[in-house]
């Protein structure tokens, strides 16, 4: 089982997600997550990079576990930042959940080609939502063995 | 798209030296709720043939998951990863490492190369079933998997 699980310490999870709503249901999905963690968000690309090179107001931002990801965002799409990250000796480690509403097979098959950890489609229906967020957390956390800290 | 709507069965390929975990693997996979073909090689070197379908492998199946072992005879689960992720053909299909090793060495290694998770076999027999009844459920019912 997951190292994270023994030592109690909180996972932390980096939501890059634009849309309020689903901040929100992504939040309250989280809080009742069996595992504990620690949710930071941003809301486009280019806050989400500033967030784990700890620049500028994230300078002590922690390293996440997880990032969940969203495709279609402001200022920088979640395509570029996923590319950005896998490109990154140091950040590439990090498993990215791509969390959108997206079903198009060609972003689906695109995410996968830039070493997206995994593609998540989100349910439009709010009780779905829900329980995929949790389903997400709960194999990332649980099951998973995540990369360790260097 | 989700496994489940593929109208076909899911390929799952195990590349799986014990066959005691190959055994446990094919028992949970076969209570799984979304249909699955499982295939099963047993060493790197099979692993990569049945991939790029040369040989005996001629007519096999590509696979929509791999579930790769890290200690196999011939050529270890750590090259196969490696050359899968180079293979512009073949690096979008995910990769579950399914080991017993536990050293963060191997972790680390993992996810430098691109490693879609790794998950740790637990010893204990109901756990076992337990562990790849997650993974068959995340993989085959939450995730949408890359076509071919």
């Amino acid at each position: 089982m997951s190292p994270l699980v023994d030592t109690h310490k909180p996972i932390e999870i980096l939501l890059a997600e634009d849309n309020p709503g689903d901040v929100r249901l992504t939040r309250e999905a989280l809080k009742d997550a069996k595992i504990s963690n620690h949710l930071s968000v941003v809301a486009d690309g280019l806050e989400t990079l500033a967030f784990l090179h700890r620049e500028g107001r994230y300078a002590n931002a922690p390293r996440p576990h997880l990032i969940l990801l969203d495709l279609n965002m402001p200022r920088m799409d979640g395509r570029q930042v996923l590319a950005t990250i896998k490109a990154d000796e140091d950040l590439r480690r990090i498993p990215v959940v791509v969390l959108s509403t997206s079903q198009d097979r060609q972003d689906i098959q695109k995410a996968y080609a830039l070493q997206a950890n995994c593609y998540v489609t989100k349910p439009t229906n709010y009780d779905q939502f829900v329980s995929v967020v949790k389903s997400v957390e709960e194999f990332w956390a649980t099951i998973v063995e995540l990369p360790p800290e260097t | 798209m989700k496994a489940e709507q593929l109208g076909r069965p899911v390929e799952i390929l195990l590349a799986e030296d014990n066959p005691a975990d190959v055994r446990l693997t094919r028992e949970a996979l076969r209570d799984a709720k979304v249909h699955n073909n499982l295939s099963v090689v047993t060493d790197g070197v099979e692993a990569m043939a049945f991939l790029r379908r040369q040989g005996v492998y001629a007519d096999a199946p590509r696979p929509d998951v791999i579930l790769l072992d890290l200690n196999m005879p011939r050529k270890d689960g750590r090259q196969v990863l490696a050359e899968i992720k180079a293979d512009e053909q073949l690096k979008c299909i995910p990769i579950v490492i399914l080991t017993s090793s536990q050293a963060e060495e191997d972790i680390l290694r993992a996810y430098n190369l691109s490693v879609n998770c790794y998950v740790t076999k637990p010893v204990e027999l109901d756990q076992f079933l337990k562990v790849v009844r997650s993974i068959e459920n995340f993989w085959l019912e939450i995730v949408a998997l890359p076509e071919k």
